[in-house]
């Protein structure tokens, strides 16, 4: 489902990326570790066609990211440090703006299902400006998941939740395995990465330095890893 | 690469030598403005290289968004640094001139306007560029900003020109170009000739100065990782 | 056909964010109506001072509130990076270039159809009978002025400091906008004759078209990560 080849995100000298590549098959649950300024959220954002890479190819869903991004973006849930809703609007207005950007034709129904399952509906006439930073990631995911995407890319959603919309994120991704969609996404819990996800990469210093499937792995083998 | 540097700047020294000599000293005195009219020989290269640099300015921001190679936006910042200083010799050396001759320091013609202009849009190139913290970004900034505003020259230049014109006010004449003696045109080319040669250097040195920069910048955040 | 609705989807989202804050609209409206009535003390009005400088005042307004909208408009999208969010959908980044430039037509069309009224009240001039040529004149001027506002304010609110950034960007590269558009304003109300008119709303339009063909093309590299 994803394929990344030999990608190079340079600038003069500094490599945030150096000549990273692995795949992801469809319906794999991956977890993507690394220490802060590894190039996690770089990695992220090139795949989720917000950055282009300096070198390297990536393929996702059978596109390519140079030729056609909007088909790659037609088919990906991204889920990043900042909100990407607007503040102004009400739940439901984000999610209208959103699904009608994404051309989504029963967007109505669509929307309400999407509230009920993350626990919005009964605020979704609320401006977003009000919402807790637990109800800002729920709302988050409902936009995420508008378009059905096949391929979910989630950096840190569990930063900054509390344990109740922790348990919601938890239970949303549980889901999604359930559901086989493909999932990439990046966390600082070790634990978590370790008993739910099937394979683990690790990233330093701009190097894909672990490839391994999850069950391969001990738990200290990998700290000291990611302490090095 | 070191004695390049060398054999450019020693050149560059006599060249700029035989220009002050030859602006100074052979060239005769103008008769109607008197001495004041050498300073045509320092304001009109210094105009001409200052050009030149923001040519490249605009030719190495189009390949750096073309390529994304960062020397080619090393090249573009430091074309701008040495091209603003020889325009802001321009603008002050304009002035001095035109005090004695029009009888006022500044008038808004449409050259005297459009090389203000062009002042104030490459400071803004140069702001710019510190005041993003992402530094691919601000270089990918400053080359859109760079473009447009190379292309912007002669559209402010023509706008302000055809304001003027019709416009039956303010109508500033004897330029230079009226008629110039052999021995000033050839005082002039050497002028231009030793700026061009002062200007080549001071960009050579400007860029490897800014790589050498970068590179330090670079070693400390690596070794700090 | 589907980049023209999400065009329509993306004006009708800042539309209606700000008929929910009205931050902008009223910042802008308040603001220009300062600088009309600052003007009108520095020229009694009524005298025939009042009927050159009147377009001068009148373009002055609607750059300095367009300005002011320009810089608060993004930097609304781009708090806590929601322009990212905008950037996932499968739009093509040229569509979001043409939402952001209509969508700020529309607000700098909004300052024009509050101020206009208020300077033909406060300063007492005729606009009657050249009513639909100045709609044309200020129509044009708006594109021009929205097309290189839209990619400024995208690379200024990117900045540390963009309040101050984007006038120093876009002020001194727009000036041949502001120009034309000052000149036809002053022709019309001035009654000079339909060619002159005529042939600075051709230099407009042809400044319109160089300057959006010019910033859309650029547009997606400033947008990139």
């Amino acid at each position: 489902m994803i394929h990344v080849q030999k990608i190079v995100k340079a600038f003069g000298r500094m490599r945030a990326l150096d000549g990273v590549s692995f795949s992801i098959a469809q319906g794999q649950y991956v977890a993507l570790l690394g220490a802060n300024g590894a190039g996690k959220t770089t990695l992220m954002h090139i795949l989720a066609t917000l950055s282009r890479p300096t070198a390297g190819h990536v393929e996702i869903a059978g596109y390519s990211s140079k030729k056609h991004p909007n088909s790659i973006r037609q088919r990906i849930g991204f889920i990043g440090h900042a909100g990407l809703l607007y503040d102004e609007l009400t739940a439901e207005e984000n999610l209208r703006f959103f699904s009608r950007m994404y051309g989504i034709s029963d967007s109505e129904s669509r929307i309400g299902q999407l509230l009920q399952e993350v626990g919005l509906l009964a605020r979704r006439h609320d401006k977003v400006r009000t919402f807790s930073r637990g109800m800002h990631q729920r709302l988050s995911f409902a936009r995420a998941l508008l378009h059905y995407p096949p391929i979910l890319l989630l950096d840190e959603p569990f930063a900054g939740l509390d344990l109740n919309a922790t348990v919601m994120v938890k239970n949303l991704l549980d889901k999604f395995i359930a559901e086989e969609k493909t999932v990439l996404l990046t966390v600082h819990d070790i634990d978590y990465a370790l008993y739910n996800a099937k394979r683990i990469l690790v990233l330093n210093r701009g190097k894909l330095i672990v490839n391994k499937a999850a069950n391969e792995l001990r738990r200290d083998q990998l700290q000291k890893v990611l302490e090095a | 690469m070191k004695r390049s540097y060398l054999i450019l700047s020693i050149l560059s020294y006599i060249c700029m030598f035989i220009a002050l000599y030859m602006a100074l000293l052979y060239a005769p005195t103008e008769k109607s403005m008197g001495d004041v009219q050498r300073i045509f020989y320092f304001h009109v290269p210094s105009a001409w290289v200052s050009f030149l640099g923001f040519g490249i300015v605009a030719v190495a921001s189009l390949f750096f968004l073309r390529t994304g190679k960062s020397t080619w936006d090393t090249l573009a910042c430091s074309a701008a640094e040495v091209g603003l200083l020889f325009l802001t010799l321009v603008l002050i050396t304009g002035p001095l001139w035109a005090k004695p001759v029009w009888g006022v320091y500044w008038t808004w013609d449409a050259r005297l306007t459009t090389s203000f202009i062009l002042w104030l849009i490459y400071i803004g190139y140069l702001m710019l560029r510190n005041y993003v913290s992402d530094r691919q970004r601000g270089a990918r900034f400053a080359a859109v900003f760079g473009i447009i505003g190379f292309i912007d020259v002669p559209i402010v230049y023509m706008s302000i020109r055809w304001w003027r014109t019709l416009h039956p006010a303010a109508v500033v004449g004897g330029g230079a170009d009226s008629g110039l003696a052999p021995v000033m045109l050839a005082t002039l080319l050497v002028c231009v000739a030793a700026f061009t040669l002062l200007f080549s250097t001071l960009l050579v040195f400007r860029y490897n100065t800014r790589l050498l920069k970068e590179k330090v910048e670079e070693l400390i955040i690596i070794n700090q990782s | 056909m589907k980049s023209v609705r999400q065009i329509g989807t993306i004006i009708h989202k800042d539309v209606l964010i700000e008929l929910r804050s009205k931050d902008i609209i009223i910042s802008m409206l308040i603001f220009s109506l300062i600088v009309v009535v600052v003007f009108n003390f520095i020229f009694d009005p009524g005298s025939e001072m009042i009927k050159t400088t009147a377009p001068g005042i009148l373009w002055v307004t609607i750059i300095f509130a367009g300005n002011l909208g320009l810089a608060r408009s993004f930097a609304r999208e781009h708090e806590n990076a929601r322009m990212h969010g905008l950037l996932l959908c499968p739009v093509d980044r040229s569509a979001i270039f043409v939402a952001k430039m209509l969508g700020n037509i529309i607000f700098i069309t909004l300052v024009e159809v509050v101020s206009l009224p208020i300077m033909v009240i406060l300063f007492d001039i005729h606009i009657r009978h050249i009513l639909w040529p100045l709609i044309l004149i200020l129509v044009l001027g708006t594109i021009g002025f929205a097309a290189v506002g839209t990619l400024f304010s995208t690379i200024s609110a990117n900045t540390k400091s963009r309040e101050v950034m984007l006038p120093l960007l876009l002020f001194p590269v727009s000036i041949p906008i502001i120009l034309a558009a000052v000149k036809s304003t002053t022709f019309l109300m001035n009654g000079g004759g339909f060619a002159q008119v005529w042939s600075w709303i051709k230099i407009l339009i042809a400044f319109d078209v160089i300057f959006t063909v010019l910033c859309f093309l650029l547009y997606d590299y400033v947008l990139e990560e």
